[in-house]
């Protein structure tokens, strides 16, 4: 248990149900890793137990370094300017000065005084990861980089992740519905069911694997390597 | 003609004092979602120890800040129990807002009693247009401006600021950035206090203050930042000011009896219209 995030047999419950049980997940640092599964899996339960927004019930989490977060949906502060959405997330360290994340997202200069509330979902996407980026985190866990948004702009989003990924040393934990995308963008990945762990294993391995091929590669979007 | 502007004017220092506390109102609905109804026990408390402490000797402005500092004391404490423990709804805090404001009527009659208090403000008249105003009403509209000014500022420029506002446009994404929501909201009770305390040590001198007074105060006040939404500052001080100049003017020229009234009939029919135009306020909707 050396990784950037090391989660050992968690297990949360929301009033009598069982969301995770009993999952152990390690995210290596400098990696990339997914973690797929189909709609309450507990893909969310697992980042809001990991963002400390829920409690466990049992298990532990251990995580080396800062972690940020880009939540499902966005959750933009709408009526605030793209700068101060990205200040906002440099609230844990303080952090105000925002052209660092200006420099590693161009697109996002231009926009930097629309209110947040205006974008286009493809450039709150792009917000969210700024607004984390101000965190300057260690370990960046994304909740649905895909979701509701045209295979064109994810395509950009995925290009602008292999491109933080590769000037920064950043362990990224990518929670998708998105298989196909999730398994060819990451080294290692795991697959949620039913609140618990069934597969894992490096990506490219997973991806030939029947059960996953059967069940989470049918029609969705493919990304360009 | 020079009756009108001194009712107008003196309607703008008694909607002054409404607006500060729809604004302590406001304050503390917008990061936590709860109606403080205890908001006018604030200006109340407030006015009560400043008119204690002037009688100790203190000279009027320490005076008058010690009032405002109880009233933002008073904020925390109420911000406390109503929304300390985490998990607490705004509806199950709304109710202990209401119990805590009646519990402070025992407390002010054991210490104060039941009696009217006042305590001289800013002496002097002033002739403007003709019309003669007491000086201590233009004092309640200049601090009031500079008030407003101030936390137009703060809300929009300062990062606590920002947090505050962060956490009144959405709180999950609050939470997803690292902000204590909870301890914001403790931030915006003390807030609220000082404001409703400002309200209470600005327009005492003007107007008697006893125990039970917050009644008037937080129906003007509530009605004053429902126009708003209960979000908007700006929209509860211009109803605030609306209220004070429409209850001034109907008292001037028709009758004292029948101020309050009139100027919430105004209230209750601009809200209406505007709740046929945009819909209910989303909590009052719950």
């Amino acid at each position: 248990m050396t990784g950037a995030v090391d989660i050992g047999n968690l297990t949360v419950r929301y009033a009598g149900a069982t969301a995770l049980d009993d999952v152990s997940l390690s995210v290596a640092e400098n990696e990339m890793t997914a973690l797929i599964g189909a709609n309450g899996a507990g893909k969310s339960t697992l980042v809001k137990a990991l963002a400390g927004l829920v409690r466990p019930s049992s298990g532990t989490i251990s995580v080396h370094g800062r972690l940020a977060h880009v939540p499902e949906g966005r959750e933009m502060f709408p009526d605030m300017t793209v700068d101060d959405n990205l200040r906002l997330g440099g609230w844990r360290t303080r952090k105000r000065n925002t052209t660092p994340v200006y420099d590693l997202l161009p697109d996002l200069a231009a926009i930097r005084s629309r209110k947040a509330g205006s974008l286009s979902g493809g450039q709150q996407q792009m917000v969210a990861i700024g607004r984390a980026l101000m965190a300057d985190p260690d370990v960046l866990v994304i909740d649905e980089l895909s979701l509701g948004l045209a295979p064109m702009i994810v395509t950009a989003l995925v290009d602008h992740l292999r491109t933080l990924h590769a000037t920064r040393e950043l362990a990224v934990l990518l929670i998708e519905q998105n298989a196909r995308l999730a398994l060819d963008l990451c080294q290692h990945a795991y697959v949620l069911e039913s609140g618990r762990i069934a597969l894992h294993g490096p990506a490219a391995t997973l991806a030939r694997d029947p059960r996953v091929t059967a069940a989470y590669l049918g029609g969705h979007v493919t990304v360009t390597p | 003609m020079s009756d009108l502007l001194g009712y107008l004017i003196t309607g703008l220092g008694i909607g002054a004092g409404f607006a500060l506390v729809a604004s302590g109102l406001v304050a503390i609905h917008r990061v936590t979602r709860v109606v403080n109804f205890a908001q006018g026990g604030f200006a109340v408390l407030a006015a009560l120890l400043t008119s204690t402490l002037l009688s100790a000797g203190l000279p009027h402005g320490v005076a008058e800040l010690g009032g405002v500092a109880l009233g933002a004391l008073a904020g925390l404490v109420v911000g406390v129990v109503a929304i300390g423990r985490p998990g607490t709804s705004p509806g199950t805090a709304l109710i202990v807002t209401l119990g805590l404001g009646v519990l402070a009527y025992a407390i002010e009659v054991l210490i104060w009693g039941d009696q009217p208090r006042s305590f001289p403000g800013v002496p002097g008249v002033a002739e403007i247009g003709g019309a003669r105003i007491p000086a201590h009403y233009l004092l309640i509209i200049a601090v009031t401006a500079v008030v407003f000014a101030l936390m137009a500022w703060f809300f929009a420029r300062t990062d606590l600021g920002r947090a505050l506002t962060a956490c009144a446009s959405n709180r999950y994404a609050a939470q997803v950035v690292g902000i204590d929501v909870r301890r914001m909201g403790l931030l915006a009770f003390t807030i609220g206090g000082a404001l409703g305390g400002l309200a209470g040590v600005l327009t005492t001198p003007v107007q008697q203050v006893t125990f039970d007074s917050d009644v008037t105060l937080i129906v003007n006040g509530f009605a004053a930042a429902v126009l708003g939404g209960l979000t908007r500052p700006a929209i509860a001080l211009a109803g605030g000011l609306l209220l004070g100049v429409t209850q001034t003017v109907v008292a001037g020229y028709g009758g004292g009896a029948y101020q309050t009234e009139v100027a919430l009939v105004l209230m209750l029919t601009v809200m209406i219209v505007q709740a046929a135009r945009t819909g209910p306020v989303p909590e009052m909707a719950q």
